[in-house]
């Protein structure tokens, strides 16, 4: 498949996660569309990777078309530790202010 | 003759100032006067050892160390003892001795303390005056010439309590200072071109072939300059009647053995670059000329014993530029040294009559002075009939000298400098007469206080008189006397390589005999008028003047034009400077940084609203921005 399809597709998920951050004051809307920017990106770095792979330079390294495909679990690791502890965050955002409104957070001003 | 003996002439009255300087809480008034003269008198004795080894015939130049020791350019540290010094150190320490004898008496007043600081300066003043004619190089002459600067600011502001004085010290060391800085470039471009400073290797064939035409004018314009202002010649003269505001014997000091002459010497020194370069010596003939003239006329008018005094030095510094100016350098060096004994001579009668007459300088209030102070009277006559140039006193011998010079030069620079001798007579008849003759006009407790001085006081002066008398004997014209020059024998070495390339004027006896008798017949006449006019001044009979004699008695108002185009427009730059470009300007500039970094971070603020949105936005515009400027610098 052609690799614009992907760069489109990619390209529409990190705009919708950006719109999301700017737009929304939910705090876990604005969590989920970091995380959809995030995943915009692995899907655009597996996609490079796989059209790379038809390259005859790519074919001679050792690690021959699977190093960004492990670079991106490695991300996804990463991101899921970021959640937790992201979410443990808001947990306690909402125990202290009983709100997830990210706009209430603005107490360091001043 | 050794290395030690040389260098003490100097030293000696380095340790002098040191002993009188540190200790004077200590030394008591007669110790520090001892002390003080004894090393002048050991500074004499060992110049009078050189003079004589100069005498017969061998001129000493003793290297002690280099100051600038580079590849390219050597400055030594070096005393050259030679005819032209050896003569003018004979001068500096001998009137430097009998000044610092009058001292001790004249200045017994003084509390103890000032009268040892007084008498340091003195010491250090004569150092300097050493240090400037024995130096070998110009570089030395240069230390000296500034010590003497110093030297002046400091004992004409001696009385530093009175505001008028310290102004007068502080003019000095000014117009000093402007001549200084020619004295300065004119060695900077010696140096540059010829790439020494030494005298015998600067004189040489090989280093004046370096200048160019346009060099050696240049340097001698600036060399000129700093001879202006060391010696008092327009423009920068107005400082010298002003250094009056020091003590008497300080005016002696720098009026006839030290500071003035040192113009001269400079000159007499580079007598070749001088020769060589004609323009500068028509300026100089010029300029002495005029100021020759201008101070004889103010001096006319004073009233001021001392004041009168200081304008007829200053126009014999004329006549001695005159000299320099026409090639007769050996008779300015000769007016140089006779005008050392008659005026150290008249100063300190001027030094006497005021001790007499409690502090009180103006002469409408002097008078029948003679029968008072005889031994003052005397030689005080002495020195005015040597200044009027009557012979066989030492003035007429060296004024003749360079005013038959002149003549060969031009008969009308001739003459105008006949008419300034003239007026010289009547202005120092009329300070005679004045003071010594008529009527008491001073006070009762003034009259009742005259006595003559004491020995320490009569003594230098008889030492003088007769100094003024037979001084000029060594110098006795070709007419009167064949071989009679003796100090032109004696000067011939350095003045060789100039008198080589000029062209000499041989005028027939009977004409220097004839300008001989015109300048005497006429002085002799206007001595007489000013005798007859002023024998029975009464101070009554005074009309206020008026037109030129108004204008004189002003001293051509040139303290007001030196006020009015210079002092002032500096005052208003000055003002400007500090009230626009230092307030306004630079401060603005320091405050204005201030301001603006003060007042653009207060806007900045308003970027820290706390927003989480709001950063995040400006993190996503950023991106784009980097985006679209990348798609544009693209290739």
């Amino acid at each position: 498949m052609d690799i614009k399809y992907y760069i489109a597709l990619s390209l529409t998920l990190f705009t919708i996660g950006i719109v999301g951050v700017l737009t929304r004051r939910n705090a876990i809307i604005v969590f989920m569309c970091v995380e959809l920017m995030l995943n915009a990106v692995n899907l655009l770095l597996v996609a490079f990777s796989n059209m790379h792979s038809y390259s005859p330079a790519a074919k001679a390294l050792p690690t021959f078309a699977s190093d960004a495909q492990i670079f991106v679990f490695f991300i996804m690791i990463v991101a899921a530790a970021e959640v937790s502890v992201g979410l443990s965050i808001i947990v306690m955002l909402y125990r202290n202010t009983h709100s997830i409104d990210v706009n209430f957070l603005n107490r360091l001003k001043n | 003759m050794n290395n030690v003996l040389i260098c003490l002439i100097p030293l000696l009255p380095l340790i002098g100032f040191l002993i009188t300087g540190l200790g004077r809480n200590i030394l008591s008034k007669s110790a520090a006067g001892f002390i003080a003269s004894a090393t002048i008198f050991g500074a004499f004795a060992i110049s009078v050892m050189a003079f004589l080894q100069v005498k017969a015939g061998t001129v000493t130049n003793v290297h002690y160390f280099n100051l600038i020791n580079i590849e390219a350019f050597k400055v030594a540290f070096d005393f050259k003892i030679d005819q032209l010094s050896s003569l003018f150190l004979l001068i500096i320490a001998g009137v430097g001795f009998l000044i610092h004898v009058y001292s001790t008496s004249y200045m017994h007043d003084e509390p103890s303390k000032d009268f040892s600081k007084y008498f340091s300066y003195l010491n250090l003043f004569v150092f300097s005056m050493l240090l400037l004619v024995m130096g070998g190089n110009y570089v030395i002459m240069f230390f000296g010439w500034e010590g003497v600067g110093l030297c002046s600011y400091l004992l004409i502001g001696y009385w530093f309590k009175n505001n008028d004085y310290t102004n007068a010290a502080k003019k000095a060391f000014i117009m000093n200072r402007i001549g200084d800085l020619g004295f300065l470039l004119a060695v900077f471009w010696l140096i540059n071109k010829v790439g020494t400073v030494q005298y015998d290797e600067v004189f040489t064939q090989a280093s004046l072939a370096k200048l160019s035409s346009f060099d050696i004018t240049g340097i001698t314009a600036l060399l000129f300059l700093g001879a202006c202002g060391k010696s008092a010649q327009i423009p920068l003269y107005t400082w010298l009647p002003d250094a009056m505001a020091g003590p008497t014997p300080v005016s002696a000091l720098i009026h006839a053995a030290t500071m003035v002459t040192a113009g001269i010497y400079m000159i007499a020194r580079s007598n070749i670059l001088f020769t060589m370069a004609p323009a500068t010596q028509n300026i100089i003939a010029l300029f002495g000329l005029a100021t020759a003239i201008v101070a004889a006329t103010i001096a006319i008018k004073q009233n001021d014993i001392k004041k009168v005094l200081a304008y007829s030095t200053v126009s014999q510094l004329g006549y001695m530029f005159l000299g320099l100016g026409v090639g007769a350098y050996t008779g300015a060096v000769f007016h140089v040294m006779t005008h050392a004994f008659f005026k150290a001579l008249l100063f300190l009668g001027a030094g006497s009559v005021i001790h007499a007459m409690s502090g009180e300088q103006d002469m409408r209030n002097m008078g029948a002075l003679k029968k008072h102070m005889p031994t003052t009277h005397l030689t005080f006559l002495i020195g005015c009939i040597a200044i009027a140039g009557m012979p066989p006193f030492s003035g007429f011998f060296s004024k003749d000298e360079i005013l038959a010079a002149t003549f060969a030069k031009h008969p009308i620079l001739w003459g105008i400098g006949v008419a300034g001798a003239v007026m010289t007579a009547f202005y120092m008849f009329r300070l005679y007469a004045m003071t010594f003759l008529g009527s008491f006009r001073g006070t009762h407790d003034q009259e009742h206080h005259l006595h003559e001085s004491p020995k320490a006081i009569t003594i230098p002066l008889v030492v003088l008189a007769i100094l003024a008398i037979v001084g000029g004997w060594v110098g006795i014209p070709e007419v009167f006397m064949k071989g009679g020059h003796h100090l032109e024998e004696f000067l011939k070495p350095i003045f060789a390589q100039s008198n080589a390339i000029t062209e000499k004027h041989e005028m027939s006896h009977k004409t220097e005999v004839f300008l001989m008798a015109a300048s005497v017949f006429l002085a002799a006449l206007s001595f007489t008028l000013a005798l007859r006019k002023y024998k029975n001044y009464k101070k009554e009979n005074e009309v206020a003047s008026s037109g030129i004699g108004e204008v004189l008695e002003n001293k051509w108002y040139f303290d007001e034009l030196y006020t009015t185009i210079i002092t002032n427009p500096l005052r208003s730059i000055s003002a400007f400077f500090t009230n626009i470009v230092e307030k306004k300007g630079i401060d603005g500039m320091v405050n204005g940084t201030g301001k603006f970094v003060n007042y653009g971070s207060r806007q900045l603020r308003w970027l820290q609203s706390g927003q989480v949105g709001a950063y995040v936005l400006l993190m996503v515009i950023g991106m784009l921005l980097l985006f679209i400027i990348q798609l544009f610098i693209k290739n």
